[in-house]
């Protein structure tokens, strides 16, 4: 059977050990004189049951699950003849696709090598014996598990208490999910990035002012050796991520400041969820919009002035990305805005300042330090920012500071090189993945610094 | 010292200046709104005006005369024959009946044009399954070819190029007027997957494949989440681990989504061998994205229930778990619901992280389940802005109003739940 069959199986188990379960807590009970007598509440000897009927199965059927395609790939590339085993890790895939496809029956035996067509029995074969020892062994856990449990419903056993505690330990394991999703982003960028290393200098990397990604696929092919210099790619995001702050820091400021300083309620309550809807707007929509409408008007428009523009500008993107964090920037003032002391505000207003110069001149200074932040936690997300920039800002990667030419990002670049077949093992590949290690750096610094503003002025009016 | 009087008069005539001041203080706040709605109102007009046509199909009907010596087939139920016999030539004969002076090489080929790619493929599917219609007369509906669409559609608009012949022009329009070539609702946009020929492409398979993709999701982000939600606010002690864990959830929420990308890659395609484009890797890398979203507001939710209850259970000698799972999460879980709908609506809309796990791939074929290769709405949306025919683009738009319409939906739904079933206390 396979995993998303034996999943509502051995949810169906769980439910047969909680029904056995609590008729035999029940049964127990009776001639003790009720269920007052035993130590817990029938429904908790059920669940104990359930409980030790699933859990060890589905983590045995998790795991295997999750180690099942690569173990038998593994053997199968192991079980080839010498004279077919693959040299490069590229041959590798590409021969395994061919068995993979020969034993689906998508390819036909005749056109490929004895041992190829070998390995592709063997695959159909170590496949199916998987596919039964892991049904095998599931239901044996889960029966296992039930009939223990079942056994054990007796009126000395606490079954809330072990329940409670499985149940505690569940929901800290489903909490140590971020930790493992952190290690697991850390550690898939770091070992590529680390292979990468060892291709290209880190010097070069960092310090590089050209970037084209091309690697010659064979030894004696005439063609670039490629270029890894990030210098280019820094430039383009930081002038795309400028633009759009230039855009998205006054608005959205301004629009909070009004919206909490002058606006009637009426207003607000038909404002702020506008502004909310450019939030929830899906960038790939943004994207379109910059490509297909707002690329063509600047570059129309420059022609008109008589400048030289190009179809896909650093500037269409970035303004584009504005919009696209102007609701960011101002919700995150109104908070800040909203956190200031309303005796400050009185205070200035009681000495016969205005309304504006209260805002300038007291509120603004004691709201700076949680606008910054706000700031920064703007900017990490335009730098990560993707569809818009992959769709409107382009490939080529030039070293400039004209806004009206084509540049390209960082995750531009790494949805480039990551797209379409690739191997696992070349510079280009690999040169994806040290891309996405500085952006994780990058944003993850500037959250933390962001995070820890907003903390520590917090804690300044609590 | 000056007098009180010639003080007042300075503060008078300082005053125009401060209010004008503050008028125009008020004038950037009111420009600063317009800015951003305006930029909202031209996003959503351009998106509609763009995209209405991609709902509007150009059919050109015809009686079709099956003819098998024209096709050279004279058994239609025999799978080699098939495979030989040209269909296009009584479509090009249906279509010269209006145009007889049409018989050179060239104006057949330009006949061919006006019917979609997919034409003959259409003949040929009919009279497979109808084998006993060789021969016969049938009114077959084609879509029409993408220029001639775009002809119909889009005459006159700057943003088209008409790459119709002037002779073709001229068919297209005697067609229309004869009612051959019509225009309806495009019902195929709704029922087929994608396509190399905008006439042909729906949006039916990355629909499902969304539909599959958040279903992966929500199944591990919900409980996962609000599990986690009620460990770090109920049981976490406050130590070294529970900061980490929630210093770990504070900054994955603002780490860049294609990072998720990378780590479904690297994760679930490289170290676990799981194949590429399929919704199960695809739901797992939106949920993994999506759970400091559902945590963060699960949490804000059971803060919210206040203590006098947990004081009230556990007062008349309910355990610590027994108040969590009897008293709390059911106070909370509308909080949660809302939270959690939003951070769906979120992974609906997302598309980075899922051009690196394959999502990307050409995919005509409807999924059939978590384990087929699929695209989802945006990353459907993407393929077809990038795409060089003409009629993609509003197909692009039409897709965007679709995912549109799913995200105000449940962003609505979020909202009326959060009206109908939040208490205040």
């Amino acid at each position: 059977m396979q995993t998303a069959d034996l999943l509502p199986l051995v949810l169906v188990l769980a439910a047969v050990a909680y029904g056995f379960a609590f008729m035999r807590s029940r049964a127990v009970a009776a001639p003790l004189g009720g269920i007052r007598n035993l130590k817990a509440l029938p429904a908790y000897y059920a669940a104990r049951a359930a409980l030790w009927c699933a859990i060890p199965a589905l983590i045995i059927l998790g795991t295997w699950a999750a180690f099942e395609g690569k173990v038998i790939q593994d053997m199968v590339m192991a079980s080839l003849p010498a004279e077919l085993a693959p040299q490069s890790a590229g041959r590798a895939s590409l021969t395994l696709s061919q068995i993979s496809n020969l034993a689906a029956g998508k390819l036909d035996p005749s056109i490929v090598p004895e041992g190829i067509s070998g390995a592709a029995t063997l695959l159909q074969e170590l496949r199916e014996q998987s596919s039964q020892f892991k049904t095998l062994l599931v239901i044996l856990i889960a029966v296992l598990g039930g009939t223990f449990a079942w056994t054990q419903v007796a009126p000395h056993i606490n079954a809330r208490k072990s329940v409670e505690r499985t149940l505690q330990r569940l929901f800290f394991v489903c909490a140590a999910v971020a930790i493992l999703t952190t290690i697991g982003i850390v550690f898939s960028v770091i070992f590529e990035t680390f292979r990468f290393f060892e291709k290209v200098p880190v010097s070069e990397f960092l310090f590089g002012t050209s970037w084209s990604p091309q690697t010659a696929l064979r030894a004696d092919q005439i063609g670039s050796e490629g270029a890894f210099g990030i210098i280019p790619l820094f430039t383009g995001t930081l002038m795309i991520s400028a633009i759009a702050l230039l855009i998205a820091v006054p608005v959205g400021l301004l629009s909070a400041v009004y919206l909490s300083e002058y606006a009637s309620p009426m207003m607000r309550s038909v404002v702020k969820p506008l502004l909310e809807m450019l939030a929830g707007v899906p960038t790939v929509v943004y994207g379109f919009f910059a490509a297909l409408t707002v690329a063509p008007f600047i570059r129309d428009l420059a022609l008109a002035l008589g400048l030289e523009a190009s179809s896909q500008s650093a500037l269409a993107a970035g303004l584009v990305m504005g919009i696209m964090i102007i609701p960011f920037v101002s919700s995150l003032s109104d908070d800040v805005i909203n956190a200031v002391p309303r005796t400050l505000r009185d205070g200035s207003l009681a000495l016969g300042a205005t309304q504006s110069e209260t805002m300038k001149n007291v509120i603004f200074p004691a709201a700076l330090p949680g606008i910054m932040g706000g700031i920064l936690l703007a900017a990490s997300r335009a730098i990560g920012e993707t569809m818009i920039v992959v769709m409107a800002a382009g490939l080529a990667a030039n070293l400039t500071a004209n806004p009206l030419d084509s540049v390209t990002t960082v995750t531009v670049q790494i949805v480039t090189l990551l797209t379409g077949d690739q191997e696992f093992d070349s510079a280009k590949t690999l040169a994806a993945f040290a891309l996405g290690m500085m952006l994780f750096i990058v944003t993850l610094l500037l959250n933390v610094i962001a995070l820890k503003v907003v903390r520590k002025y917090r804690e300044q009016y609590d | 010292m000056t007098n009180p009087s010639s003080q007042a008069e300075l503060v008078r005539r300082s005053l125009k200046r401060r209010y004008r001041k503050e008028r125009r203080f008020r004038f950037y706040g009111v420009a600063a709104i317009s800015i951003a709605l305006f930029s909202l109102v031209i996003l959503f007009t351009d998106i509609i005006s763009k995209g209405y046509t991609g709902f509007i199909k150009t059919t050109v009907t015809l009686e079709v005369h099956l003819d098998g010596e024209l096709m050279y087939l004279n058994d239609a139920s025999d799978p080699d024959q098939i495979a030989m016999a040209d269909f296009q030539a009584p479509i090009i004969k249906a279509l010269q009946g209006y145009f007889p002076q049409a018989t050179s090489r060239a104006d057949k080929r330009e006949l061919s044009r006006m019917t979609g790619s997919y034409a003959s493929n259409q003949v040929r599917d009919l009279l497979k399954e109808n084998p006993d219609w060789l021969g016969s007369t049938r009114t077959i509906e084609f879509p029409a070819h993408d220029t001639v669409s775009v002809y119909v559609k889009h005459a006159g608009d700057p943003g088209y190029s008409i790459r119709l012949t002037e002779q073709q022009q001229r068919w297209t329009d005697e067609l229309l007027s004869k009612g051959v070539i019509d225009t309806g609702f495009n019902d195929v946009f709704f029922s087929r997957g994608d396509s190399r020929e905008p006439s042909n492409a729906g949006i039916l398979g990355a629909l499902i494949g969304s539909l599959l993709t958040m279903g992966v999701t929500l199944i591990i982000a919900f409980p996962v989440g609000v599990a986690a939600a009620v460990y770090l606010e109920e049981f976490a002690p406050s130590n070294r681990l529970t900061d980490f864990i929630e210093v770990n959830i504070n900054n994955l929420a603002a780490v860049p989504s294609i990072i998720f990308g990378l780590l479904g890659l690297a994760v679930f395609i490289g170290l676990f061998g799981m194949p590429r484009s399929v919704p199960v890797v695809g739901g797992l890398v939106l949920a993994l994205m999506t759970l400091p979203t559902i945590i963060i507001s699960s949490r804000a939710a059971i803060k919210s229930v206040p203590p006098s209850i947990r004081e009230a259970a556990e007062g008349i000698g309910a355990s610590k778990m027994q108040v969590v799972l009897h008293h709390v999460l059911p106070l909370a879980m509308p909080g949660m619901l809302t939270g959690s709908i939003i951070g769906m609506a979120q992974a609906l809309g997302e598309t980075a992280p899922l051009l690196l796990i394959g999502m990307v791939a050409f995919i005509v074929e409807i999924p059939e389940g978590f384990f087929s290769s699929a695209t989802v709405l945006p990353v459907q949306i993407f393929i077809w802005a990038g795409s060089a025919e003409q009629g993609f683009v509003e197909l692009a738009s039409a897709g965007i109003m679709v995912l549109l319409a799913f995200l105000i939906t449940m962003n609505a739904f979020a909202i009326w739940l959060r009206k109908r079933l939040e208490r205040r206390w």
